[in-house]
């Protein structure tokens, strides 16, 4: 528990220590604030909710969640350190994990930087605090699984370029496979039982529920599975990898 | 005596090729192994293996007798390993990345600050403690690796190429500091600096093509060389012709070789013994006898970069 958390701590640490992070929380403060703002019409709505900004939230972190989690484990290997981590006295899990964890924190301290937004609905009117808080934890799940996702890629190359790609690819589908669009599109094609399951395995229905303020238990122990889904893959991959 | 490292039958194959072949090894406490071979030979494959960072195709390796396959932890605790290339996080501070080291090998507060002040110590990083490791020297990058790998004053000690990228100053330095960690610990370097293994190694593994060629003292594998006890006489250029003579003459003398690059009017006659045969003391009588009063004399021990290179290349035929 100790190494996972020193491992955890270096790591979000690294985040700061270039310009990546403030880049990366600028970018996305200011992408949201203009989706919200300008796309998705906040004021002209005339209803004191956040609901333009959670419902853009998933596609702007498909792009960007990638980008925190892409040199995870690809930057390791090719500078070679890999080594030096996998020679140190702690166990494969706690290393996964210590890493997965940095990567939700820097994703948790980018998306509390959103408070404004939730001071000024509060200014403008009267809001439910308790779905926005709802809509929050929706949204710090789904980054989440995007970041299990990603650093599972990173662990497959040293190319960070390669890891960010693959996770963007790998994000979308489990995003867009619940989306109506996408359903009403492979109903013709695919037959009904595999879109059920497809349907099953999609973040973004289950992420517009929570949203929503419907907060089920069968929600979050999927999302749970999800990510430790993820995570055990990500271990396999860096033992696989250790087989050379 | 028992050994602290062993290798037992380590095969690696990377696909088709066959990286490391049947590589055992052993190592006692007080042992100093040089790990010698070209380039691609698959010494740092071998230490991978043994540190546990790459799985073998086939066999496995013990260290203080935890097998690195069914006891990682274990093996990791008492291992203290330079990897290739020495690397680092480079974004760190010197002193920020040896106290990470230090807190996820367990350590913690007093203690931690200790052994990461004995570390710097060792390692002579008190000049650059606070400046990120991207910004120094290649020759500071590697003393902060091998700072790394003896933090927790590790019983076995693996080492792949420690005095690289170093300036003579700084390798006579870590030479000396791998010298009197030696009696305490486990000990194997990778170099390809053969007056390096003449220095600090007790023994001697050469490695060509992933297979074992031979492992020896340095003073054993020096003895292979035609040049074991040849002896050097300088002489003036006026007598080099009768000196020459006489050293052919004697029956212990295989060959002499004649070399003027030792000074003006200096001729350096080398007579290679049959069979490595000490003839210092013939070669003394016969130019006495030829009244030659030769300037300098001096023995060698035979020559390890032409063992090295017998050894390592007629394989490759």
């Amino acid at each position: 528990m100790r190494s996972m958390l020193v491992i955890a701590r270096r790591e979000l640490a690294a985040y700061f220590a270039t310009p990546v992070a403030y880049v990366f929380i600028v970018i996305f403060l200011v992408l949201l604030g203009a989706l919200t703002f300008s796309v998705g019409n906040f004021f002209d709505r005339g209803q004191a909710d956040l609901a333009p900004l959670f419902a853009f939230l998933p596609w702007l972190f498909l792009l960007l969640i990638p980008a925190i989690t892409m040199r995870l484990w690809a930057e390791e290997r090719r500078s070679g350190t890999i080594e030096l981590l996998l020679t140190l006295p702690i166990a494969l899990w706690q290393a996964v994990l210590g890493k997965f964890l940095a990567a939700w924190a820097f994703a948790a301290i980018a998306l509390a930087l959103t408070f404004p937004m939730v001071i000024t609905v509060n200014v403008l009117g009267t809001p439910d605090n308790g779905v926005i808080l709802a809509a929050y934890a929706g949204a710090v799940l789904l980054a989440g699984c995007y970041l299990a996702i990603g650093a599972a890629m990173s662990a497959l190359t040293k190319n960070q370029v390669i890891a960010f790609v693959l996770a963007v690819a790998a994000c979308f589908v489990f995003t867009v496979f619940g989306s109506p669009v996408v359903v009403g599109f492979l109903a013709e094609a695919l037959p009904a039982g595999v879109l059920e399951a497809a349907r099953r395995v999609s973040l973004i229905g289950r992420y517009d529920a929570i949203t929503r303020g419907v907060v089920a238990l069968r929600d979050l122990v999927f999302f749970a599975t999800f990510i430790g889904f993820w995570l055990y893959a990500n271990a396999v991959i860096v033992e696989w990898k250790k087989a050379g | 005596m028992e050994a602290m490292i062993e290798a037992v039958g380590l095969v690696k194959r990377f696909g088709p090729i066959t990286a490391v072949d049947q590589v055992s090894l052993a190592v006692a406490r007080g042992e100093v192994l040089g790990f010698l071979g070209p380039n691609g030979a698959g010494k740092s494959t071998t230490m991978k293996m043994i540190a546990g960072y790459l799985l073998p195709s086939r066999g496995t390796a013990r260290l203080c007798g935890h097998d690195v396959l069914e006891e990682p932890l274990a093996v990791k605790r008492v291992l203290g390993y330079l990897p290739e290339g020495a690397p680092t996080y480079p974004d760190m501070t010197v002193s920020a990345f040896l106290d990470w080291i230090a807190a996820v090998r367990g350590f913690k507060g007093r203690e931690r600050r200790a052994r990461v002040e004995r570390a710097v110590r060792l390692a002579s990083l008190g000049d650059v403690l606070f400046y990120p490791i991207e910004a120094l020297s290649k020759g500071f990058k590697r003393r902060v690796g091998l700072a790394q790998a003896l933090l927790h004053d590790p019983e076995v000690l693996i080492l792949d190429e420690p005095t690289d990228g170093l300036d003579p100053n700084q390798k006579a330095e870590v030479r000396r500091l791998i010298t009197t960690m030696a009696p305490e610990k486990a000990i194997i370097i990778s170099t390809h600096i053969l007056e390096e293994v003449e220095a600090i190694c007790t023994r001697a593994v050469v490695i060509a093509r992933g297979r074992i060629v031979a492992d020896a003292t340095p003073a054993e594998l020096a003895a292979r060389n035609r040049w074991h006890n040849a002896t050097t006489v300088v002489v003036r250029e006026a007598e080099a012709e009768a000196a020459e003579a006489a050293l052919r003459a004697l029956p212990s003398v295989a060959t002499v070789e004649r070399s003027t690059r030792v000074g003006v009017g200096l001729v350096a006659l080398s007579a290679l013994p049959r069979e490595g045969r000490p003839i210092e003391g013939a070669v003394r009588d016969a130019l006495a006898a030829a009244a030659v009063a030769p300037r300098e004399l001096f023995v060698e021990r035979g020559r390890l970069d032409e063992v090295f290179r017998d050894l390592t290349m007629k394989r490759a035929a």
